[in-house]
């Protein structure tokens, strides 16, 4: 317990919040890099998840790799980025980008997937071009896993975003490192909390982004057979499993 | 490549090492969680909370984790139970949500029928429940694997042997190829880790195969919204 | 698959045992590795007389000192085992006094500043002398070898000749902002940015890199994201890489020579001869040797140590 008071008081002692070594400015750059890094995972992952989702090309392959990623530890991968790179920002935003792409990936194709295929039957029917298909129907509906795997894939980068302090790259894990080398318990404990204080309110925000998003018509439960009233199961949405690191 | 040359019984003694330190976790993460997962499933109300403040011991960074062991469990400073027990605390944190997932999909029917057969409830437990949300389970423990392997890299920072060394190692000295093989080690036991559950799997849960193409088509559906989930 | 297993049941059963028994197997194996070279081994076994538990820093030069001291151990009949890697001396001092580790490679003045930060001994000799008084009940040092690796404060060669700075003293002169690269634990210590602006009364900024002076430390030094490192004086890449290293005319540095730091427990007459032995015949060209050993041509620590000891041929 007196630990844990000491890791608050830490955070709450001024000198340790201004400043370029203040962990405001530390607090700043992490968000930097989870966003950042999640920003320019989407930009590769969704088009290439929808891609897969939508012709259901390419599935296995997309599974493998979301499964292989996850697997890849992320402090040989930022030391390789580092060499490449050197130090400052840049290997650890690319390291991140790497962590955040497989949950990206899966949100997007599967929520292709769990679309009931009578509803896009449907909407071929009536008329829809692929496009149409696409953009009016598959994305809406998909829309609630997608934002699974945006709150999945955030929260696992701003975790492992500490990792940056191992190469220079500022953020939170500056204190972390710093602290492990010299004992520093309190210093430690303090960035500890406000890293999984940040996960927190990232949390909470993207719960709340979760049901606003939700489109009318798409049942926002647990995922379970419905087999009792109809052979196929629905879109459901669920929350996701918290991911860090 | 002359370092790899040189080093071949170093990368063995490591994976070695490292193996040793990522079973216990798994299997541990694995047995823990399916009670709490039961549990929560069980008491409604508790449901949220329990899953939520599980999972969100996920986010915890793993370094100060790691560091804090000793201190919390009063183990020596270099011992790798302190590095077992974390990333126990992080498989449970990943496999509670699926465990009460995985329960929570058996078909009520099928309960009731048992339940009609005059099953107890442990009997029920153990011979319906349990063996009938295997495939979730199973696929939520290959997640736990892989993540496992992965993380366990992290212990050589607070001095436990794994293939993490020849990261920090393969740093100081320049030796990109070092770094290169830690990686590509690391990925081979989650390889090699997921192949034996997959096997596991089709030995003791033949009936995750689906038999027809609507079942095939159904279980692929069910996966893919758990992958969704985040058990991607 | 699931028709051939559905098919014969039998079949699956023995599979499904060899499939757990291979994942216990695989578990069992691994943890009846001798685990206790590199991890496991307490307190209570080794001071009961097992085998000597040497170990080193997260350092590549430190674990190849250790890894001598194990070899020249084993040579003379000495069980030991490595316990190697064991991050910075924050980590690893409470676990040499606890008896969890017994001989390690230190360094005498780094080691002095670690328990009398206050401390004004400057000299080899008087660095050692004071160390020996100022160690905690239960750890002793043997005899110091001649070799040094001590921080030292490094520039590019252009930085220096632009600024005109060849010493710590010509430093307060330069009006561009300069920033300090090393591990992160440098920004605590007595020598860090607070030792330089109280002696030298130069102000720098700090950026840390987690590779004791390796490779990122130097690029970020050359493309100019900082303009000062700290770099272990026995590090090769200094001559390799053309870098300048500043004097010290103020001593902010302790002269700092390698000494085998041991629980008082495990000096036995055998060890302290055997390790004297090597602190005396290990030179600081040597330590370059080595070091430039295994960052140049990457040769493992063991293959460096057993060379080093059938060159200098004590046993």
């Amino acid at each position: 317990m007196n630990l844990i008071l000491g890791g608050i008081a830490w955070i709450l002692d001024p000198a340790n919040q201004t400043g370029p070594n203040g962990w405001f400015a530390r607090l700043a750059e992490q968000l930097g890099y989870t966003f950042g890094a999640v920003a320019i995972a989407a930009v590769i992952a969704i088009p290439l998840g929808y891609l897969v989702g939508h012709t259901g090309k390419g599935r296995d392959l997309a599974v493998s790799i979301s499964g292989g990623l996850r697997a890849l530890p992320s402090l040989g991968v930022l030391i390789l980025f580092g060499f490449a790179l050197g130090i400052g920002f840049k290997a650890p935003l690319l390291t991140l980008v790497v962590l955040a792409i497989p949950p990206l990936l899966a949100g997007a194709y599967s929520g292709f997937e769990a679309i009931d295929r009578r509803t896009v039957d449907a909407a071929r029917a009536v008329g829809m071009t692929e496009l149409q298909v696409v953009g009016k129907v598959e994305v809406p509906l998909g829309l609630p896993l997608l934002i699974g795997g945006v709150r999945s894939s955030i929260l696992q980068v701003v975790a492992t975003a500490t990792l940056a302090g191992y190469i220079g790259g500022g953020a939170l894990g500056t204190y972390i490192f710093q602290g492990a080398a010299t004992r520093d318990y309190e210093q430690m404990l303090g960035a500890s909390i406000l890293v999984t204080a940040l996960a927190l309110v990232l949390e909470g925000i993207f719960a709340l982004l979760q049901k606003l998003v939700v489109p009318r018509g798409v049942v926002a439960k647990e995922p379970q057979e419905v087999r009792t009233r109809s052979s196929r199961p629905r879109a459901a949405m669920g929350s996701p499993i918290r991911e860090g690191k | 490549m002359k370092w790899l040359e040189s080093n071949l019984d170093l990368v063995w003694e490591l994976m070695v090492d490292h193996v040793a330190l990522c079973v216990p976790p798994i299997l541990l993460g694995f047995v823990i969680s399916i009670p709490i997962g039961w549990l929560a499933n069980r008491y409604r109300p508790s449901r949220g909370v329990i899953l939520v403040v599980l999972g969100l011991l996920y986010t915890i960074p793993s370094i100060p984790l790691f560091v804090f062991m000793p201190i919390v469990l009063g183990t020596p400073l270099l011992s790798p139970v302190n590095v077992v027990v974390a990333l126990t605390i992080y498989a449970v944190a990943l496999m509670v949500r699926t465990a009460a997932d995985g329960l929570a999909s058996v078909d009520r029917d099928v309960l009731q029928a048992a339940s009609a057969m005059g099953y107890s409830s442990w009997q029920r437990f153990w011979r319906v429940e349990l063996p009938l949300s295997g495939p979730v389970l199973l696929s939520g423990l290959r997640v736990v694997s892989a993540s496992t392997v992965s993380l366990a890299t992290l212990g050589v920072i607070i001095g436990v042997q794994s293939l993490g060394y020849l990261f920090t190692n393969g740093f100081q000295r320049n030796i990109p190829i070092e770094v290169v093989t830690g990686i590509v080690a690391t990925l081979l036991i989650a390889v090699v880790f997921d192949l034996l559950l997959v096997l596991l799997g089709r030995v003791l849960l033949p009936w995750s195969r689906g038999d027809g193409r609507q079942d095939a088509r159904r279980a692929r559906r069910r996966t893919a919204t758990l992958v969704a989930e985040g058990i991607s | 698959m699931n028709h051939m297993f559905t098919a014969m049941k039998k079949g699956r059963l023995v599979a499904g045992l060899v499939a757990v028994g291979a994942v216990v197997a695989l578990a069992g194996c691994a943890s009846s590795d001798p685990l206790g070279t590199t991890s496991t081994s307490g307190s209570s076994e080794a001071a009961a007389g097992g085998p000597i538990v040497i170990g080193s820093q997260a350092y590549y030069s430190n674990e190849i000192i250790a890894e001598i001291y194990a070899q020249a151990l084993e040579a003379n009949g000495i069980e030991v085992t490595r316990q190697f890697n064991i991050g910075q001396r924050d980590a690893y001092l409470p676990a040499l006094e606890s008896g969890e580790v017994q001989l390690f490679p230190e360094y005498t003045g780094n080691l002095l500043q670690y328990y009398d930060p206050e401390t004004t001994a400057k000299t080899s000799d008087d660095v050692y002398a004071a160390l020996a008084d100022a160690l905690p009940e239960g750890l002793e040092v043997l005899d110091q070898s001649p070799a040094t690796d001590q921080d030292s404060y490094n520039v590019t060669k252009e930085f220096s000749e632009a600024n005109g700075v060849t010493s710590l003293d010509d430093l307060a002169a330069v009006t561009t902002p300069i920033t300090l690269g090393g591990n992160s634990e440098l920004q605590t210590r007595p020598y860090g940015p607070e030792g330089l602006l109280s002696t030298y009364g130069v102000t720098v900024g700090f950026t840390a890199i987690e590779d004791s002076g390796g490779p990122l430390t130097i690029q970020a030094l050359k493309d100019n994201t900082v303009q000062m490192v700290n770099i272990y004086s026995a590090d090769p890449n200094i001559k390799t890489s053309g870098l300048v290293t500043l004097e010290d005319p103020k001593g902010l540095f302790l002269a700092s020579n390698v000494v085998p730091l041991i629980n008082t427990d495990a000096a036995t007459p055998e060890v302290t001869e055997v390790i004297n032995k090597v602190s005396a015949a290990l030179t600081a060209a040597d330590l370059v040797d080595l070091n430039s050993q295994s960052v140049n041509d990457q040769e493992s620590a063991e293959d460096i140590a057993s060379g080093w000891l059938e060159k200098v041929a004590l046993f």
